[in-house]
């Protein structure tokens, strides 16, 4: 089963393992209990998440219509039918237009807001509350509302775009802004996320060193761009990695909003995958499109661990 | 200077309302359109307060797909889940944080790494294991593969170990067992961590939509999700509608965010950084 979308994958290294001090003095094995506080855990990670690794990559080596034939080894065949494929290629574009478009955007504003929520503020509670709304909302439920935001003749965006002489747009009819309103959605339904992780990376930052630039007569901006942008660097560079994640991994919204057009504009990497897959069966290509991404996340991640690996900790 | 302060206080503040209030206005739009007569909702230029307050539009919904019995079958799967997932993860928290046994951080990094597989690389197989069992279209399909969770277990096992072991000693002295240990005094002191897990799990599985669309084929084992995407492509354009089934879906989710707002926002830190 698939993890709720926002749970984040990468481990920070304040985590890890540390050395667990059994304090029992002879150092006897508890391995009978230890099976038994496990199995339960164990039985249903083995099935659904140990062996469909494994078997996932496999079958990325095989050709298989999981209901017509059985499979045969093709080698690397899946894999260079994908890079030989030009619908590939555009979906692949197409995520990378969609991870540019939302990471940036959604990384200025969540910073923005969490900054200032971190000021002294009336009814800071409401409004941290307003902003995550979105986050705990279901992505079906935000794209249904979002194509009525975007209904051309009677919708929420156009009649505000009005207010400005912007003339209408059919929003979700035209490969460029079908795109265009992906990502806005994307931004209004994530950004209230790392608006929290910052928020919390924020007040990491001690008090008394903005006190000290103060006294030094740095002014606001000269104190944002010399101490909360590099301290908060860990943590900037946290949420960019779990948004390109999330973003490479886009998928109910797509289903519901635009179902991958107008013209296979809006058609991502997991739309891709679904589509190979459960429209399509063919297992082994699909499965080599998911150890595609996987790859992508793979190297994201281990980016991340060596990134917080080798930065510096700051400390009161 | 002073007034200065002052000037800039307001500004801050009217930024930042007006931020949260375009942030929630889809919500209002939504909740607004779900009460209003059609001529209401296509009205231009749109008007934000229903002229007359109407429920037909959920009375609609409710007959043309049968949103109850979705409801139920997304409250059965993620209450299920849910308290699944708090019995395995403390258990094998429990474990991980108590025990000593050959190749336990071998195990452990195992489980940090299956947190970063993405679902989809899994989902292929996955199905394909319900398939065999011919679990497909069943509340098994949508409940078992969630009974257990690397993340959970993390998370569970992070919070164990932050509890002092000296009660446990002595309640071990006092004859009590390992299971004792864990539901008598590991879990009474973990309600916190508890609580995080269980909203988080109730959030993602009661939001889930892709597990869903490719497990169930019958209507009457569609979840509400499910249920509400396969009801847009149907009524396209019957907004009052699709808003009134939007509310339903969204309701459940907003009132337990309400309640347990802290957990959330404890959940995303822990997990994500620490201070």
């Amino acid at each position: 089963m698939t993890a709720p979308a926002e749970t984040p994958r990468v481990i920070p290294p304040a985590e890890l393992p540390q050395k667990v001090s059994t304090k029992k003095p002879k150092g006897r094995s508890d391995l009978s209990s230890a099976l038994a506080f496990l199995s339960p855990t164990l039985i249903v990670l083995s099935a659904f998440v140990f062996f469909p690794v494994v078997f996932s990559f496999y079958l990325s080596f095989h050709s298989w219509n999981m209901f017509s034939s059985t499979e045969s080894f093709v080698g690397v065949g899946n894999y260079s039918s994908i890079v030989q494929n030009p619908e590939f290629w555009s979906v692949l574009k197409n995520t990378a237009v969609y991870t540019l478009g939302t990471v940036p955007l959604n990384m200025v504003i969540s910073l923005g807001i969490a900054y200032f929520l971190n000021k002294k503020l009336a009814g800071k509670k409401l409004l941290r509350t307003a902003f995550f709304a979105p986050v705990v909302m279901s992505s079906v439920a935000a794209a249904v509302i979002w194509r009525w935001v975007y209904e051309p003749s009677f919708g929420l965006l156009n009649y505000g775009l009005s207010w400005f002489g912007i003339p209408a747009v059919n929003w979700l009819n035209n490969p460029t802004s079908a795109m265009f309103a992906l990502i806005v959605m994307g931004v209004w339904k994530t950004f209230g996320f790392n608006m929290v992780l910052f928020s919390a990376g924020l007040q990491g930052i001690p008090e008394h060193y903005y006190e000290a630039a103060q006294i030094d007569g740095a002014g606001k901006w000269k104190q944002f761009w010399n101490i909360t942008v590099p301290l908060l660097s860990p943590t900037t560079f946290f949420v960019l990695v779990m948004s390109v994640i999330g973003s490479f991994q886009v998928f109910d919204t797509v289903y519901v909003l635009t179902s991958g057009g107008p013209l296979g504009s809006t058609k991502v990497l997991v739309f891709y995958l679904y589509e190979q897959a459960f429209k399509f069966f063919d297992m082994g290509y699909a499965s080599a499109v998911a150890y595609l991404l996987f790859a992508v996340v793979f190297i994201l991640t281990m980016l991340q661990m060596k990134y917080l690996r080798g930065s510096i900790h700051y400390s009161s | 200077m002073k007034q200065k302060k002052v000037i800039g206080s307001v500004v801050l503040h009217l930024a930042m309302y007006g931020l949260a209030l375009i942030t929630v206005a889809p919500f209002l739009w939504m909740l607004m359109t779900s009460f209003k007569t059609l001529p209401d909702i296509l009205t231009y230029p749109p008007v934000w307060w229903p002229k007359e307050f109407i429920v037909d539009n959920y009375v609609n919904a409710f007959s043309a797909a049968p949103f109850g019995r979705f409801y139920f079958n997304s409250v059965v799967i993620a209450v299920a889940v849910t308290i699944g997932q708090i019995i395995t993860c403390s258990m094998a928290a429990f474990a991980f944080a108590r025990l000593r046994f050959w190749g336990r951080d071998v195990l452990f990094y195992i489980f940090l790494g299956t947190m970063m597989i993405p679902g989809q690389v899994t989902m292929i197989p996955g199905f394909m294991m319900l398939y065999w069992l011919g679990w497909i279209d069943s509340y098994a399909a949508l409940i078992v593969p969630g009974l257990a969770s690397a993340f959970g277990t993390f998370l569970l096992r992070q919070f164990f170990l932050t509890i002092p072991r000296d009660l446990e000693d002595a309640a071990s002295i006092d004859g009590c067992g390992r299971f004792g240990l864990l539901w008598r005094i590991i879990l009474p002191l973990s309600k916190p961590a508890l609580a995080t897990l269980a909203v988080f799990t109730f959030m993602g599985v009661f939001n889930d939509f892709l597990w869903a669309l490719i497990v169930v084929n019958s209507e009457e084992m569609r979840t509400v999700q499910l249920g509400l995407a396969i009801f847009r492509d149907r009524y396209q354009t019957d907004w009052g509608q699709l808003m009134a089934a939007s509310v339903t879906a969204t309701l459940p989710i907003l009132l337990v965010f309400f309640v347990a707002q802290k957990y959330f926002i404890k959940g995303i830190t822990l997990s994500g950084l620490k201070d």
